[in-house]
Parts: C-alpha cells; sequence; structure tokens
C-alpha cells in the first residue's frame, strides 16, 4: 500500500498560485524529490500533504486515509515535517524544541513522559547535537538552528516526513551533514521520505523518484534518469539546459546555460508546443 | 551519561523556584497585614489571620482592612501577569501586555459606561462592572490585531503602533464619558482611573477571584500548546495544534482576565509586561512554569508594591501604578540588559 497517495489534486491561493490536478503516489521506503522553478507550487504541495491547507478539489490519502477525515493530532503522528526556515519566537533550549516533537505523541497533555525523553535524546544523537541540548535557540548558527529541526521532526517518530529545501541556506558542509543524517534515517527505516528541492543535483543524485512541477502542474514523473532530461527541464525552467551523467555515480547532473553564450544549439528556443510536450 | 544529564536538567518541571515564589508571595501577605497606621507584630499578624477573635481591635484591622486590600493587590497581581503571559504568547511577542496593547484603556472604557449607566461603581454590582470592562477590554483587544494584522502575521512595529492608537483612542473615550459624569461621581472615578487598591468589599474580591481562576485555567490547558505557536503558526498546526482555536481562547481569557482586574482596581501598568519577562528569565520560556510562576509572582509584586505605595508618604498614598512603574521600568531594564541580552524584541 501507498503511504502518500495524491489524486487530482488542486489548490489555488487567491493569488492565483498554487497546484492543478496534481496526482502522485510515495510507497514506503522511497524517496520522493519535488523539483520545479520557483512558484511552481512545491510548499504549496507539502502544505497540502500536512493539512495545513484543505484541496480544493481532488483527494489525498495518508496511509490510506483520507487527510480531511485524519484528526489533525493522528496526522502528525504520521506525517512530520522540516520546514524551510525554523525561527522560535522565545528563547527556548535544544532540548525543548526537541521534545516539541513529542507533542502528537503526549496526548496533548501536559508533561513528556519518559519514553518521551528518551525519543527526543535518540533524535539529538541521531543528527549530532546531543551537546547543544542545553543551549538556547537564540544563540545557535543557520546550520545548528536547521539540525534542531530536523530533530525536532525525528523526535516525533512519523512515517512520512517531509522536507522543504532542507539545504538551502547551509553551507556546504553543513549541506552534507544534513544530507547524511536524512539518507541515514531514510535508509534505516520503512518510512516515506517527501524532499523539496532547488538543488537539481542533489535530487537527482539521491531520489528514487522525482516528480517535477511547473506553475502548478505535473511536467514530468519518474526515475531521474526519465525526469531529470533537456527535453522536460527546458520548458520547466524556461532556460536552455544541459544534461551530462555524473561521473561517479552514473546518475543525470544538470547544467545551466546562459542565454548569450548562444553555442548550446540543442536547447536553446523552446515555443510554446515545446513546453506543453513537456508535460508527461 | 553526561548528556543525558543535561537534558534533563534543561528541560522540564523543577518545583524549587515555583516553591520560592509561593514563599515570597505568603512573606508579601504578611508583611502587608503588618505594616500600616498601626504596626502589628509578626506573630500578632499571624494569630490575627488564622485564629480571629471577635472584639479586638488588631484582628478587626488585620482581617477587616489589610487582608483585603492585600488580596485583591495580590489577585489584580496575578491577573495582570497572567493576561500580559497570555498576549505574549499568542503574538509571539515579548513586549505585548494589556497596557502596551491598549486593551487596559478599553477594559476602563468598558467601565466608566457602566459608572454612567449606573451600573458600577462603588453602589454597583462588581460582575456587572467586570462584564462591561471584558467587553471594552475584548473590543479593543480585537482592534488592535485586526490593525496590526499583515498577511497573517502579527509584526511588532504595527502591533506597538496599533496598540498605541487603540489606546490613546480609548482614552480619549474615558476623558469624553467622565466629563458627562455628575461632579460627585468625578472624584471616585478619578481615583479609580489612576489605580486604586482600596478596599471594595467581599463580593469584588470574589467575582475576581472567579474570573481570575477561570483565565488561569484556561491558560494553563492552553500552556503546552502556546508553547509549539512559538514555532509559529504553520508548523503548530503541522504538529496537532489547531491553532486559530488556542488563539482565540487564549485571548478571550486574557482579555477576561484584564478586564476584572481593570475593573476592581483600575489601570496599574507594567505588571504583565515585568512578570512575564522575570520569570521568563528565571525558568526559561516554557508556559507550562510560567503560567503558576507569573501569578504567582504577579500576585507577591503588587502586593509589595502597594506595601511600599502605602508607607512611602504615609500617612498619605500613592497611586500604586507610581510604584510599579518606578519599579519596574529600572527592574526591566536590568532584566533585559543582564543574562540573556539576546533575547529578541
Amino acid at each position: 500500500m501507498n503511504t502518500v497517495e495524491v489524486e487530482n489534486v488542486t489548490f489555488r491561493y487567491r493569488t492565483g498560485q498554487g497546484v492543478d490536478e496534481v496526482t502522485f503516489q510515495a510507497a514506503p521506503g522511497e524517496l520522493v524529490g519535488i523539483v520545479g522553478p520557483n512558484s511552481a507550487g512545491k510548499s504549496t504541495l507539502l502544505r497540502l500533504l500536512s493539512k495545513v491547507v484543505a484541496p480544493q478539489r481532488g483527494r489525498i490519502l495518508i496511509q490510506g486515509r483520507e487527510i480531511g477525515a485524519l484528526p489533525r493530532l493522528a496526522l502528525a503522528q504520521r506525517v512530520a515535517v522540516v520546514p524551510q526556515e525554523f525561527h522560535v519566537a522565545f528563547p527556548f533550549r535544544v532540548a525543548e524544541v526537541v521534545l516539541m516533537g513529542r507533542y502528537p505523541h503526549a496526548g496533548g497533555g501536559a508533561w513528556e513522559s519518559g519514553r518521551d525523553r528518551a525519543v527526543a535524546q535518540a533524535a539529538l544523537e541521531a543528527t549530532g547535537i546531543a551537546d547543544l541540548a542545553s543551549r538556547s535557540m537564540d544563540e545557535l548558527s543557520g546550520g545548528e538552528r536547521q539540525l534542531v529541526s530536523i530533530a525536532r521532526a525525528l523526535a516525533q517518530e512519523a512515517t512520512i516526513l517531509l522536507l522543504d529545501e532542507p539545504t538551502a541556506h547551509l553551507d556546504l558542509r553543513h549541506q552534507g551533514i544534513v544530507l547524511e543524517i536524512l539518507l541515514r534515517h531514510h535508509r534505516g527505516g520503512r518510512g516515506t521520505t517527501i524532499l523539496v528541492s532547488h538543488d537539481l543535483n542533489l535530487a537527482a543524485e539521491h531520489c528514487d523518484r522525482l516528480l517535477l512541477l511547473a506553475r502548478g502542474r505535473v511536467r514530468a514523473l519518474g526515475h531521474p534518469e526519465e525526469v531529470i532530461t533537456e527535453e522536460h527541464l527546458a520548458p520547466a525552467y524556461g532556460c536552455p539546459v544541459t544534461v551530462e551523467r555524473h561521473p561517479v555515480s552514473g546518475r543525470p547532473r544538470v547544467q545551466g546555460v546562459l542565454n548569450n553564450r548562444g553555442n548550446h544549439g540543442t536547447v536553446s528556443h523552446h515555443s510554446p508546443d515545446a513546453r506543453e510536450a513537456g508535460r508527461s | 551519561m553526561k548528556a543525558r544529564a543535561t537534558f534533563s536538567e534543561t528541560a522540564g518541571w523543577r518545583p524549587v523556584p515555583i516553591l520560592c515564589l509561593a514563599a515570597l508571595l505568603l512573606i508579601g501577605l504578611l508583611l502587608s497585614v503588618m505594616v500600616g497606621s498601626v504596626a502589628v507584630a509578626p506573630r500578632e499578624a499571624l494569630r490575627a489571620l488564622l485564629t480571629g477573635g471577635a472584639d479586638d481591635p488588631v484582628v478587626a484591622v488585620v482581617r477587616q482592612i489589610r487582608l483585603p486590600r492585600a488580596l485583591l493587590a495580590g489577585m489584580v497581581g496575578a491577573a495582570l501577569a497572567l493576561a500580559g503571559l497570555g498576549f505574549q504568547a499568542i503574538s509571539r511577542n515579548p513586549l505585548a501586555d494589556p497596557a502596551v496593547l491598549g486593551v487596559s484603556s478599553g477594559a476602563s472604557f468598558g467601565v466608566v459606561i457602566a459608572m454612567l449607566l449606573g451600573l458600577a461603581g462603588p453602589f454597583g454590582n462588581p460582575a456587572v462592572g467586570t462584564l462591561f470592562a471584558f467587553a471594552g477590554a475584548l473590543l479593543a483587544a480585537v482592534s488592535v490585531y485586526a490593525i496590526a494584522q499583515v498577511d497573517g502575521r502579527l509584526p511588532i512595529t504595527t502591533l506597538l503602533l496599533s496598540g498605541v492608537i487603540i489606546g490613546l483612542f480609548f482614552n480619549s473615550c474615558v476623558m469624553l464619558i467622565t466629563a458627562l459624569l455628575a461632579a460627585n461621581e468625578l472624584q471616585g472615578v478619578v481615583f479609580w482611573l489612576m489605580g486604586n487598591l482600596a478596599p471594595t468589599g467581599g463580593r469584588t474580591l470574589a467575582v475576581l477571584l472567579l474570573v481570575l481562576l477561570i483565565g488561569a485555567g484556561v491558560l494553563a490547558r492552553q500552556a503546552a500548546r502556546l508553547n509549539l505557536l512559538a514555532l509559529g503558526e504553520e508548523q503548530a498546526l503541522q504538529l496537532g495544534v489547531e491553532a486559530e482555536r488556542v488563539k482565540r481562547s487564549v485571548f478571550v481569557a486574557a482579555s477576561l482576565i484584564t478586564g476584572a482586574a481593570i475593573s476592581a482596581a483600575g489601570s496599574i501598568g507594567f505588571v504583565g509586561l515585568i512578570v512575564p519577562h522575570a520569570v521568563r528569565l528565571l525558568l526559561g520560556p516554557d508556559n507550562r512554569k510560567l503560567v503558576p510562576a507569573a501569578a504567582l509572582l504577579g500576585a507577591a509584586f503588587l502586593i509589595l508594591a502597594d506595601l511600599l505605595a502605602r508607607i512611602v508618604m504615609a500617612p498619605a498614598e500613592l497611586p500604586v501604578g507610581v510604584i510599579t512603574s518606578f519599579c519596574g521600568a529600572p527592574l526591566f531594564v536590568y532584566l533585559l540588559r543582564s543574562r540573556r541580552g539576546g533575547e529578541s524584541i
């Protein structure tokens, strides 16, 4: 059984942005990447999957149950989200923030149990920040904050992990650390991970399948080999690209091409027809 | 197992600070019944409080004059501190407070309307005064939040500015109404507006206690969810918190206890700002600890402030608001600059 099923889901904000007729599934043990240009609807899809907004048409099933019929607390036991930015309004300590991930399991009630503490402690250790436990959130660097955010999501012990650009604001070293934690966690279990990323190469390298969105619509869905092609990417991003192979992994690798160089004749100018042809 | 030790030290329930605050409150209560035009020795005061006695003048002074006043001060202090804590949690902003947000002015407006209608004041029903104050507080709070909201968020600048605007507006409304009041009622109103903890009778205390218990109950029930709200509304939703419902109930509870405090004792500034700050510096930002701690410290703070207001210029009395501001402002600056200077404003 698929853990996540999205069927013909449409949601539009009043500004007109959103997603249209999106359909895809994610199975247990699968790492699915959602890629696409700015305002393609990637984050909207995550907000739909975590019930921050409700579909206007279509339906979403989480472990076989309609998302609208799942109480928020029950959903939070199944789905954990690592947001793009992680700011805490008051100077909570790292341990306290990670323990907040236990809220869905603490029965919405007062104080966390010994087991909650053990799980939070394990999440701190899994992300390598156990030594930060008693530090205040406002003393941390951006990279450390992101690790706390991931530890908090791991403490939630959800089957489905949604990540919105988890490496966007991080330097190279922290990008590596974050990615390693995610992959280790992901390979360790039967959970489903859905990763929104601007970084096509990162997504192509690590994801089992990719969903390419542009202007709210699915442009391609499948193995990175099938999705990361010049035919799909150029119309979706509205700029010429070249695709090569990674010398080690053999996965596709993308390079943007500046229009004024003009020497990559293969994918330079695209008509609207070509854009439509890009849909799968 | 060093990491684990750090972990449990950091997050969790620690009773000692709460017990210290409770002890401070009891000491404040005892002091406030001892000090006055007739000094009462500690042992005498305790005897008068615990055993009583029909025609002992010391007992009469302690139990009929000083104790009701101390109880009023304590409950008003607790109410204002909890209201500040609640507004701070839902606006995710440590500067929110009933006075800063203009909610106190709204409550005052409600009370003077009730006075104009002859429903409140020395001979009126304290429950009616509280109800009018609550309505005024709610009106002001709703207006402030509606004006301050930008794209579903409450930025500090617009929140403070709209608080100032709404506060000034309702203060003008209060002026207008007082101009309409008869001359013989005016003195009482002015005295009340300045913040007045003179004993107002058992019914006022009973109404205040009831409202305070309701408000504190709501805040205590929502405390864990208020913590999650600090992550932002979207993340609170994703962790299973019905953020809108939590915000609404705390919003109403904070307005209600502000209304009850203002209706009983007039406008007393700084308590709702200082006390949550102080307990946060003492215990960290976990609202599950802050709710009992703010109630205890708020009560102790206003009892001691009132004590000071009574003795500084004895036999004359200062309005207690003068003391809370004079103590509060420097303490506020001190707390802000020390220890956690990095706390974001």
